[in-house]
């Protein structure tokens, strides 16, 4: 660049300017997840084509089950507490590749969410101590630190107090990878937890009692997940980590594709005593011992491939 | 170093830390205001919050069980006029819920007979008359749940 032009006043006029559209396309936050949106000024008059483009364009997002709420459902059917189920937290120093450590906090915190739920107050310190080494190995500043873990030690008696702070540190976790366009990250530590969490429910299941088993009915809930986890993954298709469990998600889906769910039209019906709406439906499902045992076999094939 | 020197790295710093910023006001926006009156049902965990301008729309997909009671937040900053939301079913497009037709509440509490992946469709309204200089605010979707 020619150096008087480096030093005169017009470059600054145009750094300034430059940074200034830099600064208004920066500004435009957390990226939407899926499909993208345009990129749109946030101030000056508006052309009718950039309306039109607003009007039209919309941020996609998909919500998986998090830890907590995974380790919920699977309690919520009726689930008892067994801690050979868990990933031992001797595991920790496996994990080496960022993949295994965004699987494994995910692992950890359904664990960590199971073992709370179950007033199961040294595992949930162990447990806290093991997330925390996979989040501190990501580099997700503050997610679960110190002051978290001794405020896990203090409230270790309060299971709403222990809640809270588990919600909290995924909360913060989600946050700050998204606030870093750690997008795909953010999905496989989920895809990790929500693994768990079916292996977990499924190896609590007498296969010999499938009919009337709300557990069961839990399990093949996840169906209608499975397309979300599925979008969520390929909204990151410059993610390796993300894309190689995706092959997984797909490989589970196709076992998932054969059970039936039957679903009729839903009705919003709202009591106007307490102000809360039951969406009544009437639904059936049709899960046989052979694909339970099929995806039975994939999901312990999947999660030993994760925790080894 | 010269002035231009520290105006230039000031600059560049800048842009590097504002839209950190921003998104950490839109943190702590969601924590404070939004996680918080989701009280008694328990924050999920999960985040979802952006930066919307008005005008812009965002849909969130997710899986609702059965035998859970549940509250949607969906909380615009104090800039935003009242921010419009609907609950859809995927199947079919039926509208379940529409805050337009409750005084924009900004919450809704429901339950399920058999569980639902929904849609949540949510619009940052253009005030009328003004669509010259659009506002700019954080907009949070916010789950908590608790047993039926």
């Amino acid at each position: 660049m020619n150096r008087n032009l480096l030093l005169s006043g017009r470059f600054f006029l145009l750094l300034f300017v430059m940074l200034g559209i830099i600064l208004t396309g920066c500004n435009r936050g957390a990226k939407s997840e899926g499909e993208g949106s345009g990129e749109f000024e946030a101030s000056g008059t508006l052309d009718a084509e950039t309306q039109e483009q607003l009007n039209t364009a919309k941020r996609i997002f998909y919500s998986l089950p998090s830890p907590l709420e995974t380790a919920m459902l699977i309690k919520n059917a009726g689930a008892e507490y067994n801690e050979e189920l868990m990933n031992p937290t001797s595991n920790t120093s496996k994990y080496i590749t960022s993949k295994s450590k965004a699987l494994n906090l995910g692992i950890y915190s359904t664990d960590l969410s199971y073992a709370s739920l179950f007033d199961q107050s040294q595992a949930t310190l162990d447990y806290i101590g093991a997330a925390k080494e996979m989040a501190d190995g990501l580099n997700i500043l503050d997610a679960i630190d110190e002051e978290t873990v001794t405020q896990l030690e203090e409230q270790i008696n309060n299971r709403d107090a222990i809640i809270d702070i588990i919600s909290e540190t995924l909360m913060n976790s989600s946050s700050f990878l998204k606030e870093n366009d750690l997008e795909g990250t953010a999905s496989v530590i989920l895809v990790g937890g929500w693994v768990e969490g079916l292996y977990i429910a499924i190896n609590l299941v007498d296969e010999h009692e499938l009919e009337g088993n709300k557990l069961v009915e839990r399990i093949v809930d996840q169906k209608l997940s499975i397309d979300i986890m599925v979008s969520l993954l390929e909204a990151s298709p410059e993610d390796q980590d993300a894309q190689a469990v995706l092959e997984d998600v797909k490989a589970l889906k196709t076992i998932f594709d054969k059970i039936t769910i039957n679903q009729g039209e839903v009705t919003a019906v709202e009591d106007p005593e307490t102000n809360v709406t039951t969406l009544k439906s009437e639904s059936s499902f049709k899960i046989t011992h052979r694909i339970f045992t099929e995806l039975k076999t994939k999901v312990i094939e999947l999660r030993s491939s994760y925790i080894s | 170093m010269t002035k231009k020197g520290i105006l230039f790295i000031s600059l560049v710093a800048c842009m590097i830390t504002l839209p950190m910023a921003m998104n950490a006001q839109c943190k702590q926006f969601a924590k404070n205001t939004c996680k918080a009156g989701l009280e008694p049902y328990q924050h999920d965990g999960n985040y979802h919050a952006a930066l919307l301008i008005e005008g812009e729309e965002a849909e969130l997909y997710k899986t609702f069980y059965s035998d859970r009671e549940y509250r949607i937040g969906v909380c615009g900053a104090n800039n935003l006029t009242a921010v419009e939301f609907k609950v859809v079913d995927t199947r079919n497009g039926k509208v379940l819920y529409d805050n337009s037709l409750n005084d924009f509440d900004w919450k809704w509490d429901f339950n399920l007979e058999s569980s639902q992946q929904l849609k949540i469709m949510v619009k940052v309204p253009v005030p009328d008359g003004n669509v010259d200089e659009p506002e700019e605010g954080c907009v949070a979707i916010m789950f908590g749940s608790k047993d039926d």
